[in-house]
């Protein structure tokens, strides 16, 4: 349609098979979707279905892919510069300092200190940890080291910002919070979102559009649009709408994570008889 | 009590009154005749040696001498040990192929092949570095690979997402992300490395601390014996200072 902005990411039939020719796992099937510039978009999904493979082949991790993953005419088969990648697990290097561990990738580019220095407080100011500037990830909680981790990614300023379960390991308060902070700064920067998750809440709290995903092999069940209002902030988990989409689409995924949980306990069957 | 626990001089001060109890305790153990005389002197004699030790036997050119030989085989385990511990961490079929190999160099008694060593380098300083190279190698090169694989994968997807170049990727993360495993290394491959330069000196009579501990044993000058052993301790000491404020500077955060 003329009227509507050219896809930021495109995401076009992409499937990934591991394994060899004697035992495989599709772990993607045909996956399909688009995502906007300045929209968030959540991807979410029972353990097993691929969500990680996805965010591995999108930010460029994960080569020998079937389809496409799209940057504007570029077809990702590497790292991006236009991607930026916040993951899972906590990434900080121990071995910095928050303002060292936020200029990382300025510094890897040749950028003054002074200069990288004075962007660097920018973002820190911006993910709410100014005045942690020469602490060292040690000295930091796990939600502010994430925070640390998000800093990093934006300073590149990257078109497109891919996270992985970033509050997987953070408490539901923290997650909450951290939650309030990601929208308040995607807004204020429009930064085209996209988020990998296995959290119903985390995903309706922030995404214009939640893509739900089934159980293995991977592929999308239905694509959600989260009409709630914006500017959003955590208040929204108290309304009627957004417990209306939580059951919603939790109708979709209750029967793919069963399924999932099924062969968990098949598998640990097998493996308890194998022994 | 518990803000005094807390004081920086604490702990330095802490462990001097207990090296000094202990003294005191040998001391009156051996003056009341439990401990024997003949085997172990007394410490208040061991003290007096020392500054016998100090203006007779000179002390500072031997410890300068039994120094100089391990900073020579020290960083010299450190520079070959640091980049083969790396070559095996980059070429896996090769770690595979010697690191139990390895492993068993840093178990084997190296020390006691000294008269080979004599043969090659000769009686003189080339045969204690080499020796005490050849005994510290093993643990700086096993924990660099040690460290270099542990690096967090996390970490290093962080590298690749940023687009960065395989010597960025080393210098950058795995590096600095080994560095405390390295460190182990060193601190054991110096200890190492100090074993065998006063166990040679003493073994073959030659050089510093080492042969004045055996020069002092055949005169059966117990006390000064005794004293020439701290000061080996005081180069121990010293050597582990300065190990200290090396892996301070390289590691601020720790």
């Amino acid at each position: 349609m003329s009227g509507e902005k050219q896809a930021a990411l495109v995401v076009e039939n992409v499937s990934k098979r591991f394994g060899d020719a004697e035992e495989s796992v599709l772990a993607c099937d045909r996956v399909s979707f688009e995502v906007k510039p300045g929209e968030f978009v959540a991807v979410i999904g029972p353990s097993g279905c691929g969500k990680s493979t996805l965010f591995n082949i999108i930010g460029g991790l994960l080569g020998d892919y079937e389809g496409a993953v799209r940057v504007g005419d570029v077809r990702i088969d590497g790292p991006h510069p236009s991607i930026g990648m916040v993951f899972q697990e906590e990434s900080t290097f121990p071995w910095r300092n928050v303002i060292d561990n936020v200029a990382f990738p300025l510094e890897l580019r040749g950028v003054d200190k002074l200069q990288r220095e004075e962007k660097a407080r920018h973002f820190i100011d911006l993910v709410g940890l100014d005045g942690f500037e020469k602490r060292y990830p040690s000295q930091l909680s796990g939600g502010m080291k994430q925070r640390v981790s998000i800093a990093r990614t934006l300073i590149s300023q990257p078109e497109i910002l891919l996270m992985d379960e970033p509050f997987a390991s953070l408490d539901e308060q923290t997650r909450l919070l951290l939650g309030d902070k990601i929208t308040q700064i995607q807004q204020q920067l429009k930064q085209t979102t996209l988020l990998i998750t296995h959290n119903l809440t985390e995903a309706v709290q922030l995404a214009d559009r939640i893509v739900v995903m089934t159980y293995r092999p991977g592929c999308i069940k239905r694509i959600v649009n989260i009409d709630l209002p914006r500017p959003r902030t955590s208040d929204v988990v108290g309304s009627d709408a957004f417990g209306h989409y939580v059951a919603e689409i939790w109708n979709d995924l209750r029967e793919e994570a069963s399924r999932g949980m099924q062969d968990s306990e098949a598998i640990a069957r097998a493996d308890r008889r194998r022994v | 009590m518990s803000s005094l626990f807390r004081k920086p001089w604490f702990p330095v001060t802490f462990g001097g009154m207990c090296f000094v109890a202990v003294g005191v305790i040998v001391e009156v153990l051996l003056r009341l005749g439990i401990l024997n005389r003949y085997i172990l002197p007394f410490p208040s004699e061991v003290l007096a040696a020392m500054v016998r030790v100090i203006e007779e036997e000179d002390i500072l050119g031997r410890m300068a001498v039994s120094g100089m030989e391990m900073v020579v085989s020290g960083f010299a385990v450190v520079l070959v040990g640091v980049p083969l511990g790396t070559l095996l961490y980059r070429v896996r079929v090769l770690r595979l192929a010697v690191e139990d190999w390895i492993a068993a160099l840093a178990a084997a008694p190296i020390v006691l092949a000294f008269p080979l060593f004599l043969v090659i380098f000769g009686r003189g300083m080339g045969t204690v570095i080499a020796l005490a190279f050849c005994f510290g190698l093993a643990p700086v090169v096993l924990k660099t690979t040690e460290g270099l694989v542990g690096t967090r994968q996390v970490l290093i997807n962080v590298g690749k997402s940023l687009n960065m170049t395989s010597p960025q990727m080393f210098w950058e993360i795995l590096f600095p992300s080994a560095l405390p495993s390295i460190f182990t290394g060193i601190r054991l491959s110096w200890t190492f490395c100090l074993i065998a330069v006063i166990g040679v000196e003493f073994l073959v009579n030659i050089g510093g601390l080492g042969q004045l501990i055996n020069d002092l044993a055949e005169r059966y000058d117990m006390p000064a014996t005794y004293a020439a052993i701290t000061f080996v301790i005081l180069v121990s000491v010293l050597f582990f200072i300065l190990l200290e404020r090396l892996e301070k500077w390289l590691q601020p955060a720790r």
